[in-house]
């Protein structure tokens, strides 16, 4: 296997406040690798450091064997894209679901735009019925299915993912999850995916890392995981913390 | 039989699966139209200005006088009557053909300021916006410095430096009009730039122009049509304003302000002849205000479900 990304030593400084302090990960080609943690704990920072959208301070990343400054170039985007946690606001108010899809082609000058819009839309599950509605026209689910799309038209090597299914039900969830799961075998996406939801982690990732206040706590595999094999204190409150109420 | 026509067109316009571009675009102004027309007083806002147009193009058809040549001698300062409706002017000009003949002025000078401002505007606003910090800074300093001056009186500076004339007007009331348009279109994207939807296609690696001019100012444009149609009405009256103070328009061109400005002096016995094109001047400037209040309801992104 080879590396599909690594971050060593990884800081992000916001106005002073740390978000990240030297963290450091390594996520082969074809895995999918969890973050986990409470809210604040700087996982979805560290996608966005990622994905340039938060300035790094210090530290490397390097992708596909490729070490990344501070501006990212085109071909970054064409192997690293991201699906966002908020499907009501990760697309554009006033485009249609065609308009969305076609600007990642025409601004890396695809030429065959028509045949991979529709081939998008048939791979998240949307016919070609919602390919000219507006975002206020979907439903959640739909939503984050045109979203997946959109990410997914540039065919990227690596997938970020920030709780993509925080925001909706339980069912259209599963259904969201199974979909990306799906993807991913098929295309052998590499996945680096954001939850706090331990069960989800578990479901999707062979590896996770575990991370508060800005700092990874420990390194785990998903079936450690299901074991209760952890060795953290902090670890073992997220997992109680996760089996919800219980009685006394 | 045209009953169900109009019905099924109907569908088919807010129809929730569009089937091309053509019909999700025409959809949405339907719906738009739908919210506008059902306003009543904006309808009439619509009406008022549509009849300005009307006006404006069919001029030489309706006026019944030449607006420039009057007859000194048989018809100086006449009542209102069948033969002159809004009576004459000291010159022996027919009003009405004036006033019909002022509507291309009123037309050239709104349309024109805002060909001018409102571009200026929404560039310096959405590109300091966008950018931020230095460029923020500066463009935004430059605008504050525009705004610090009253509207009327760099107007009136900028006229005596470049010469009366109606060219000169418009050039000095646009100059004074884009800083709001500006600060609008500043905070318009301000409250965008960090959401997930711009983030997005800035990581499918789009320039920041792309960004700007495809993805932010189709969000600033409708609160700056709406801006810009109520200001209409501002800059009708500074117009107005500046040819009443014989800096705008200058004789014998009908223009209404300067026509006002030539009636003041009989105003208390032929009140007909300032009255008239005062009359014309508030009639379209609440059309223009009506026609704005319709729009801010209709077009504005953060009512109902658009």
């Amino acid at each position: 296997m080879t590396l599909a990304l690594s971050v060593d030593r990884l800081e992000v400084v916001f106005d002073r406040f740390r978000a990240l302090k030297g963290v450091s990960l390594e996520v082969q080609s074809g895995e999918s690798f969890g973050l986990v943690g409470e809210s604040g704990s700087g996982k979805s920072t560290l996608l966005r450091a990622i994905a340039g959208l938060a300035p790094a301070a210090s530290g490397t990343i390097t992708v596909n064997g490729k070490r990344l400054g501070t501006r990212r170039d085109k071909a970054f985007y064409r192997e690293v894209q991201m699906v966002f946690q908020d499907p009501y606001g990760s697309l554009h108010p006033r485009q249609t679901v065609d308009r969305l899809l076609q600007e990642p082609l025409a601004i890396h000058g695809f030429a065959d735009g028509e045949k991979r819009i529709q081939r998008a839309l048939d791979e998240v599950g949307l016919g070609s019925g919602f390919r000219f509605r507006y975002s206020h026209q979907l439903s959640g689910g739909q939503r984050q299915r045109v979203a997946i799309a959109r990410a997914l038209i540039l065919e990227p090597s690596i997938l970020l993912l920030d709780e993509p299914t925080s925001a909706l039900d339980a069912s259209v969830q599963a259904e969201v999850l199974n979909l990306l799961e799906e993807i991913r075998r098929r295309r052998k996406l590499t996945f680096l995916m954001v939850s706090h939801d331990l069960a989800i982690i578990t479901h999707m990732c062979e590896r996770l890392m575990v991370m508060q206040n800005g700092e990874a706590v420990e390194d785990l595999t998903a079936d450690d995981l299901v074991q209760r094999q952890v060795t953290k204190d902090y670890t073992r409150n997220l997992l109680r913390a996760s089996e919800g109420f219980v009685r006394t | 039989m045209s009953d169900l026509a109009i019905q099924s067109r109907r569908d088919w316009l807010l129809s929730e699966r569009p089937a091309s571009r053509m019909q999700a675009r025409l959809g949405r102004a339907y719906v738009a139209w739908r919210r506008f027309s059902a306003n009543r007083l904006a309808f009439l806002g619509l009406l008022i200005i549509l009849a300005l147009l009307v006006v404006a193009a069919l001029a030489g058809v309706l006026a019944p006088y030449s607006p420039t040549f009057g007859d000194l001698k048989g018809s100086r300062l006449l009542v209102p009557s069948a033969e002159h409706w809004f009576g004459t002017d000291d010159l022996g000009r027919d009003i009405l053909s004036r006033i019909i003949f002022g509507s291309r002025w009123t037309l050239y000078v709104v349309i024109l300021v805002a060909i001018i401002a409102a571009p200026i505007g929404l560039l310096v606003g959405t590109v300091a916006g966008y950018a931020g910090g230095w460029t923020d800074a500066i463009l935004m300093r430059i605008t504050d410095i525009f705004l610090a001056f009253p509207k009327l009186i760099l107007a009136l500076a900028f006229v005596a430096a470049l010469g009366p004339g109606i060219e000169n007007a418009v050039l000095a009331i646009a100059i004074t009009s884009w800083p709001p348009y500006a600060r609008i279109a500043r905070a318009e994207t301000l409250t965008v730039r960090n959401s997930d939807y711009i983030k997005a296609v800035q990581l499918m690696g789009a320039s920041p122009f792309r960004i700007v001019l495809r993805h932010i100012m189709p969000l600033c444009i409708s609160s700056l049509i709406i801006r810009v149609t109520l200001d209409m009405a501002g800059i009708i009256l500074t117009a107005a304003g500046l040819g009443f103070l014989g800096l705008g328009a200058q004789p014998p061109l009908p223009e209404w302000g300067a026509m006002i400005a030539s009636g003041r002096r009989f105003v208390l016995d032929q009140w007909w002849v300032a009255g008239a094109p005062g009359a014309a001047i508030l009639i379209v400037s609440l059309g223009f205000n009506l026609l704005g209040d319709g729009l801010r309801d209709a077009l504005d992104p953060r009512s109902g479900d658009q």
